[in-house]
């Protein structure tokens, strides 16, 4: 098995009551059929969508957002898969597809010393 | 671990009556702000997290953080309730205050202050019923179009008048005062009422919305029992109907319940833990001088729901209950039920003629279950061209595609 990072973009944020309902279940159904299938290395972590930006040579320090709401990253997931392929397989089940949201599927790069 | 059953609505209920309270009734939509920004947060760390273990409590707690900075940030520019108004314009005060008004004992009343407000006799019955269902329910606009077969745009119409008046109502109802509780009181009761009816009889095509619908008006029943000033008499006897009622839906052959007496019912479907409930309440309510359409309501509930089998059915006890009913509340719909409890007891004929003699029968011209009783009661007295009639009248009247099947399959059975 390989290491895979989920990087989840965009999606939906449920402002009422029953549609933050369905997607809560939908993402505890995704996560659960990850985990019995033993594909869920670490369910990860949200991030927050706002922060601090450091860039240049000298070192400007900037209000987040980064990008356009749509493009910033809400959270992370570990994955085990055979390979990358199998990897962005599993990723079509995520709710996020549902409001439009992106998952990207990045190997974790192995490191053979 | 998964979310209950409709806890973001029930959650919305309560956060929104609560920030209410604080932001002030004029603030409303501020409230609905704070709670919808509440339920972004808690999507975005539970998927990840997972739910944790008291979901009621972290969602309060996310929507008190929230409150304390748009308190903070808005105090120069709005006002916010009255009674502690000063508290807020200081820092000193600010946090200690809010974490006090998020309190147990604080936010204990809530969501029953919230029902009593939107019962505001400005108010035509259907803007306080959608309030309800929007405000205390976490019903949307769609959502509440669905259950009462309306448009987005009519609904949304409503619901936005209703807040206007609800906001220059100035402040929420006061339930400490027992006379003015006692005064809104039956306003709140006859909203429940309707609530549930609309989930039992409405004219929604989807059983689980119509489902819904029951559920939400014993629940708020169910806050207003826990009440020393809202557990009258009257309010057991209107929980009790509506668990009586509730307890026979799992049973429904037909599409509204209101042909329920002459459908045979499966009865080992029966809700039967309701139904204990229900007859509880029932014995709850008998107390006090008070007789009202609520009790005589429950009764015949109970008359239909306790007999083990649908042959023991006490129709003569029905009837009575049903005059009693015509005496007190009397109306096109209690007559025509009351016809066909008369028609199970004394035979179709006394039932058709009973249905003739309704007075002021032209306001049940465009009720579908008005030609279906006649055309049951013509059908059994084996009339099958006048029962056909009857049916295709109803049918023509059908409010949704269960109904339309439900009279199409009577046409047939007039061979």
């Amino acid at each position: 098995m390989n290491e895979f990072v989920f990087l989840y973009r965009g999606g939906e944020h449920g402002r009422l009551p029953e549609r933050a309902q369905q997607i809560m279940q939908k993402w505890v159904a995704w996560f659960k059929e990850l985990t019995d299938k033993g594909h869920l290395k670490d369910m990860g972590q949200p991030l927050e969508r706002s922060g601090k930006l450091v860039s240049g040579k000298r070192k400007t320090v900037t209000d987040g957002p980064f990008a356009e709401a749509k493009d910033v990253i809400g959270g992370y997931t570990l994955i085990l898969a055979k390979d990358v392929n199998e990897a962005a397989e599993l990723a079509k089940g995520c709710p996020i597809f549902e409001a439009e949201g992106q998952v990207e599927v990045r190997p974790i790069m192995k490191l053979n010393m | 671990m998964e979310p209950s059953e409709h806890l973001f609505r029930h959650e919305a209920g309560r956060m929104v009556a609560t920030l209410t309270r604080i932001f002030g009734v004029h603030n409303l939509g501020l409230a609905e702000d704070v709670v919808q920004d509440a339920f972004c947060r808690a999507l975005e760390v539970w998927k990840f997290r997972g739910m944790p273990e008291n979901p009621s409590g972290w969602l309060m707690t996310t929507a008190k953080n929230r409150a304390l900075d748009v308190l903070r940030r808005e105090r120069t520019a709005r006002t916010f309730a009255p009674e502690i108004t000063r508290q807020l314009e200081s820092e000193w005060t600010l946090a200690p205050t809010v974490e006090a008004e998020f309190g147990p004992e604080a936010i204990k009343d809530d969501e029953l202050r919230m029902m009593f407000s939107c019962c505001n006799p400005q108010l035509p019955e259907e803007g306080q019923i959608s309030l309800i269902l929007n405000i205390l329910c976490g019903f949307s606009v769609d959502e509440i179009a669905n259950a009462f077969v309306s448009s987005h745009a009519a609904i949304e119409k409503r619901i936005t008048r209703s807040k206007n008046v609800l906001a220059r109502s100035r402040k929420l109802f006061d339930i400490s005062g027992a006379d003015d509780f006692a005064r809104r009181l039956a306003a709140v009761q006859r909203a429940l009422y309707l609530l549930f009816n609309e989930g039992y009889h409405g004219a929604s095509p989807e059983s689980a919305v119509r489902a819904d619908l029951c559920r939400e008006s014993m629940r708020l029943a169910s806050i207003l029992l826990k009440n020393p000033l809202g557990a009258t008499p009257s309010t057991y006897a209107l929980a009790a109907l509506m668990c009586l009622n509730a307890a026979r839906l799992p049973a429904r052959r037909d599409v509204s319940g209101r042909l329920a007496a002459l459908g045979d019912q499966d009865r080992s479907q029966f809700d039967q833990a309701l139904a204990q409930e229900g007859q509880r309440l029932l014995e709850l309510s008998a107390s006090g001088a008070e007789l009202t359409d609520y009790h005589i309501e429950a009764a015949i509930a109970w008359a239909h729901t306790s007999p083990l089998r649908t042959e023991d059915t006490d129709w003569a006890m029905i009837v009575s209950f049903y005059d009693q009913l015509s005496a007190i509340r009397p109306s096109p719909v209690v007559a025509l039920n009351r016809a066909i409890a008369i028609s199970q007891h004394e035979g179709p004929q006394r039932g058709l003629d009973e249905i003739h003699a309704i007075e002021d029968s032209e306001r049940l011209a465009n009720y579908p279950f008005y030609y279906a009783a006649l055309g049951e009661l013509e059908l059994r007295m084996q009339n099958k061209e006048a029962a056909r009639m009857h049916f295709a009248s109803a049918l023509r009247l059908a409010r949704n595609s269960m109904e339309q099947s439900f009279f199409e399959q009577r046409i047939d059975a007039c061979g």
